[in-house]
């Protein structure tokens, strides 16, 4: 049973991770029609921005502000000086161009910082493990816990309440009515985008002391991240929470139940997700 | 004959002379480069099929590449007597596979179609990585017998390089032979009204999945003649030829060189291993200098590297007519 309790909790708490990075791809795809091959990559770009801040000044928590900023600043480079001139054609060739973008950040990374793991300790605060009736859980992953569901909220909050957000919610639904009613769609666009990959980096950020930090850790967390937005339905901000979960737990269960399967677990789920709801759980068209 | 058909027969048979000489001036070295690249060359204008003339993008494509590479590898470590035959098995273990996959994913479109091919192509990666007892997990399939391959009364002993290079040039030229032969069909023409308007072509009458899922298993099976020879040429098989980043290359080459041009993958294949060759001899970390080569031919090469420029002759030829006129 207490088992059974811990794969739960690790489940909620890699989702609360995927939901972080997911929704930055959900919202640059709702506003910008561009589904970002490169976003695991500024996810990854964020965990070592954490590490190299982390390294030179041994604060945890300054990194974690820091980091995500200068990953926003490298994502509003890449729109507005690669994405913008490709908005006109097909998705595939903006497919492409992002699949570009992820090579030359991929091989970046292993440029500067070697092709070896980092890791980042949590700060003093949240290091140990605390008894849970029966296991013990690592202090930091329930951070990590209580912190998703804040972030939900906020961003929530964000999207409800304030004028860029429904500005962003107006543009993700009709592009060319929002510009017509005046919004400057091309600065709206570079916003997103950094608010997209601040996001992104984020998650980088705060995965940084969970996971062993390596060049290949934005491949693995991009395809988890389109699975999570497709089965939840590309551009639904309920549906990238939704989804997130799901591959979450499907994760930490899989892993306990299933050991031999799991790995292909998630990508099962998408096809019979693709197959009998083609446009995602929670999407509005039919 | 007009001119521009007896410069194209000219160019084909100049094409021929070339493949035909090229192994016996230049090194080992660059024979299996060459070899390498019209392997790759296979694969790119079986990916093109799909994308460049039916306009599905799939991201799983190296799934029928590595399913066809396994097999291949498969019967020939358990001391399979024919190449040819281990060849045809993969193939037509590839094109099973296509049938499969493709009857499903033929149903979406667009970002959808490359998503759902990319999941399917990864749950074959996971197969393969986790079948220990079949494909050897993480470390592949080693060490495979070739053996000596016999036509009539003929043997020819094929691993030397300069022999599997011949038999690559000959799959490679009956795939661009079968497929231009295809894309130039009735059948080709409906693939491309497809891309073109799915709902128009709908209405003409035509079973948008039927032909769709034909383009897809003709794609899936060349996609396994490239696996096939590429494993023979590798000697082995590794779950590494079927991760999707294996898919994205037959995707990078194709725009590289331009979808929209039968040659298009070729040519795409031929700058995509000419990059890395001359960026590997100074470092390992080459794909950093793809992507900043791709960026820009994205972004200022819209029809590829041949498709723009052939767009280009195309121009300056009707402005010159009209200036006669």
């Amino acid at each position: 049973m207490s088992l059974f309790f811990m794969n739960f909790l690790n489940g909620i708490s890699l989702g609360m991770l995927l939901f972080l990075i997911s929704i930055g791809l959900t919202i640059i795809f709702g506003v910008l029609g561009v589904l970002n091959f490169a976003h695991g990559s500024l996810y990854m770009l964020g965990a070592y921005f954490c590490f190299q801040i982390v390294s030179l000044s041994h604060n945890f928590w300054g990194a974690l502000i820091l980091a995500p900023v200068v990953v926003a600043l490298v994502g509003g480079v890449i729109e507005s000086m690669l994405l913008r001139p490709v908005y006109g054609r097909d998705v595939s060739f903006q497919l492409l161009l992002t699949f570009g973008v992820l090579l030359v950040l991929d091989d970046a990374v292993r440029l500067i910082w070697g092709s070896g793991y980092h890791i980042v300790d949590p700060p003093p605060l949240l290091n140990g493990v605390v008894h849970l009736g029966g296991f013990t859980y690592p202090v930091y992953s329930l951070f990590i816990l209580f912190l998703g569901p804040f972030i939900g909220l906020g961003l929530w909050a964000f999207f409800r309440f304030t004028l860029w957000g429904k500005k962003i919610r107006a543009s993700s639904m009709d592009r060319e009515m929002a510009a017509g009613i005046g919004i400057n769609v091309n600065h709206l666009f570079t916003g997103v985008f950094m608010f997209g990959t601040w996001l992104a980096g984020v998650g980088g950020a705060l995965a940084a002391p969970l996971r062993a930090i390596g060049p290949s850790m934005g491949e693995k967390i991009i395809i988890e991240s389109f699975i999570v937005v497709v089965i939840g339905g590309l551009g639904s901000f309920p549906g990238a929470f939704l989804g997130a979960m799901i591959l979450g737990l499907i994760n930490a269960y899989g892993a306990q139940y299933l050991p031999k399967a799991t790995m292909a677990l998630p990508y099962i789920l998408l096809a019979i997700i693709l197959l009998t709801k083609p446009r995602g759980l929670l999407s509005k068209e039919t | 004959m007009n001119g521009s058909a007896r410069k194209k027969a000219l160019l084909a048979f100049a094409a021929l002379v070339l493949l035909g000489v090229l192994p016996f001036v230049v090194g080992t070295y660059s024979i299996m480069l060459i070899t390498e690249i019209m392997i790759m060359g296979i694969f790119a204008l079986s990916f093109n099929l799909l994308f460049g003339y039916t306009g599905l993008l799939s991201f799983g494509h190296a799934a029928f590449f590595g399913v066809s590479g396994y097999v291949t590898a498969f019967l020939l470590i358990h001391d399979f007597p024919s190449l040819l035959l281990a060849l045809l098995l993969g193939t037509l273990a590839a094109a099973l596979a296509a049938i499969v996959v493709g009857y499903f994913s033929v149903r979406l479109d667009e970002i959808y179609f490359a998503i759902l091919t990319l999941g399917f192509g990864m749950m074959f990666y996971t197969l393969v990585h986790q079948w220990r007892s079949v494909t050897g997990g993480s470390d592949g399939l080693t060490g495979l017998v070739l053996p000596s391959l016999g036509i009539g009364k003929l043997s020819i002993d094929v691993s030397s390089p300069k022999s599997f290079y011949f038999i690559v040039a000959v799959f490679f030229i009956i795939t661009i032979l079968v497929l231009l032969r295809i894309v130039r069909s009735s059948f080709g023409l409906i693939l491309m009204s497809i891309r073109e308007n799915k709902e128009r072509a709908a209405f003409t009458g035509i079973n948008i999945r039927a032909y769709r899922l034909a383009s897809f298993v003709i794609s899936g099976f060349f996609a396994g003649v490239a696996g096939g020879l590429f494993a023979v040429f590798d000697r082995m098989a590794s779950p590494s030829m079927l991760h999707w980043t294996a898919s994205a290359e037959p995707v990078l080459m194709t725009v590289l060189g331009g979808a929209h041009v039968f040659f298009g993958p070729v040519i795409g294949a031929i700058l995509f291993f000419f990059i890395e060759h001359v960026i590997t001899k100074f470092t390992d970390i080459w794909m950093i200098f793809l992507g900043a080569i791709l960026i820009p031919l994205v972004i200022f090469f819209p029809d590829g590297v041949l498709g723009t420029l052939m767009t280009r002759r195309k121009k300056m030829r009707e402005a010159r007519r009209e200036g006669e006129e």
